[in-house]
């Protein structure tokens, strides 16, 4: 047991022999101080939730109802305020991901947790075959497996051939979303968060999408999704939680 | 069609977490210039900026602590006077600190401390272990040797005697930063500055060192050759594991680099963490002010 596992010997779930959720948020609270401007921006307030394996939990609301920041929390790229993010990790057991150190977070984003949003941040002038045969390398140490695992991963969510060998500038928001889905499933990680992964598509793309969520899901991936827009999302997710001004509302 | 596919797939490799000592462990460093006084001795004293009101003594860095793990990039941010460099040239024994320990696991397994170790040993550390790229090609390069010449130094320093094998280590690093070998016997003034820095990675590297200093590597590089030159780092780091400090001014490089960020203003350590907590949701003033000014 490492020094961050947490003692949940005593928590209802561990003593009632169920298994344990993947993924328990507790009273999350996350604000952002603008130092600056002198003022406090909200995030999310008072946030819980919690994902069984291989379900497909979506967060829903407007822009600016604090669901981004949940996910950033998770993935550590926000620094939570107060309260806990329990994950129960294969290689740690359960760590809380508010307050876990550095290296494992590194970790566990290497080999657990994968994080996809439209965006793609690269080093420049890198094509999309070697952004996915980077990630790849990270996740296998045979030459021949790293490359044939990443055409499997190209071909298997449908990523152009014709693009394979171009930077990504020039991609449509589709295709650098198939790209970042390729490139964060290479690894095969347990738990996946979705950062508005429909946003600005148009509707043929974000149907694309919803089968490639329905396929992760299929395959067994745990998901947290956040989108704006709800009735996209309805009939994919197994459950779904609204936000309004920072914290969730009944629904 | 997809999920028959999934099924195939190899097994990803297990990838054990390691708690091993950092291959670098630097505790409490403090470079002054100046005699110092019983007011600036205060760790708390307040200076201006990093000057001692009292004595005038430069506080160039003040009380630094960091840990470099194995395969990891940390990166090190600030502004022109912060203390960065001053840092990276204490660590690489070009400067004495005022204070400080630093543990090597490459040497004596961390049991020494390196800043208090022999000249002599400090050079062997320096030679063997570490590698240095400079900002400034021409104090890491003889600019008039021909770049098989430049790495071959650093190997012979390093106890390399024999002629072939430094020919064939040569050869292969210039490969690999992608100097073309018809231009082995060519010296590094003939070169771009792109090139040059690339000449003066493989002759960091020769030596196959475990930790690898870079200060200010693509600043004053045009765009276009910047990239390819932080694609050959984060190659090396993928194939060779080596561990890297990365100091630079420039956030964009720090971003697609570094793992982990130190933020450094007036000689001090102001913030750090995961490069991306420091980018996306900074804590303290002063990087809220150096992020929000990234292009």
């Amino acid at each position: 047991m490492t020094a961050d596992a947490i003692d949940i010997a005593q928590g209802a779930a561990a003593s009632a022999g169920t298994p344990r959720p993947m993924l328990a948020i507790e009273d999350l609270s996350k604000g952002f101080t603008l130092h600056a401007a002198g003022r406090r921006v909200r995030g999310c307030e008072g946030i819980s939730l919690s994902i069984e394996a291989g379900e497909f939990v979506g967060v829903t609301g407007r822009s600016g109802s604090g669901k981004s920041t949940i996910l950033k929390c998770i993935y550590r790229t926000n620094l939570p305020e107060a309260g806990r993010i329990v994950y129960d990790s294969a290689a740690f057991g359960p760590v809380d991901l508010a307050t876990l150190d550095e290296r494992r977070v590194i970790y566990l984003r290497n080999y657990e947790i994968g994080y996809i949003s439209q965006f793609l941040d690269v080093v420049p002038r890198t094509t999309a075959r070697d952004i996915v045969r980077a990630s790849a390398a990270e996740a296998f140490e045979d030459p021949d497996v790293i490359e044939s695992e990443t055409v499997r991963m190209l071909e298997h969510f449908d990523f152009p051939q014709e693009l394979w060998d171009l930077y990504p500038n020039t991609f449509s928001g589709g295709e650098k979303l198939r790209l970042n889905i390729a490139r964060a499933m290479v690894r095969r990680p347990r738990l996946l968060l979705l950062d508005e992964p429909t946003a600005s598509l148009d509707n043929a793309s974000k149907i694309k999408v919803r089968d490639l969520i329905e396929q992760l899901k299929a395959g067994g991936t745990t998901m947290l999704g956040i989108f704006h827009d709800l009735e996209f999302m309805e009939g994919v997710c197994d459950r779904e939680y609204n936000m309004q001004a920072g914290g969730f509302v009944a629904g | 069609m997809a999920m028959a596919t999934t099924q195939a797939a190899p097994a990803p490799v297990e990838h054990a977490f390691t708690d091993d000592m950092p291959v670098l462990d630097v505790r409490g460093l403090s470079k002054r210039y100046g005699p110092g006084c019983p007011y600036c001795a205060d760790p708390d004293a307040e200076l201006e900026r990093n000057i001692c009101p009292v004595c005038g003594t430069v506080h160039a860095v003040r009380g630094v602590s960091l840990e470099v793990h194995p395969g990891e990039i940390l990166g090190i941010v600030g502004e022109s006077g912060s203390g960065k460099s001053t840092l990276m040239q204490c660590l690489y024994f070009d400067q004495d600190p005022t204070e400080g320990d630093m543990r090597v696991a490459a040497y004596d397994g961390g049991r020494e401390n390196c800043f208090t170790v022999s000249r002599q040993q400090q050079r062997y550390i320096r030679d063997r272990i570490f590698g240095m790229v400079y900002q400034n090609p021409y104090l890491g390069l003889r600019m008039n040797f021909s770049s098989l010449s430049n790495i071959a130094e650093k190997q012979i320093a390093a106890g390399v005697r024999d002629v072939h094998r430094m020919v064939g280590r040569g050869e292969e690093l210039l490969e690999r930063v992608k100097i073309p070998l018809r231009r082995k016997q060519d010296p590094p003034r003939a070169f771009s500055g792109g090139m040059q820095q690339r000449v003066q990675i493989a002759k960091a590297l020769s030596n196959e060192p475990p930790v690898l200093f870079l200060d200010e590597v693509t600043t004053g590089l045009d765009l276009s050759v910047q990239a390819r030159v932080l694609d050959l780092i984060l190659q090396l780091r993928r194939d060779l594991g080596v561990s890297m400090v990365v100091v630079s001014h420039d956030l964009g490089v720090i971003r697609l680099l570094a793992d982990r960020t130190i933020v450094m203003l007036d000689g001090r350590v102001i913030e750090h963490g995961l490069t991306d907590q420091i980018m996306q949701d900074p804590q303290h003033a002063y990087t809220q002010e150096l992020v929000y000014s990234l292009l």
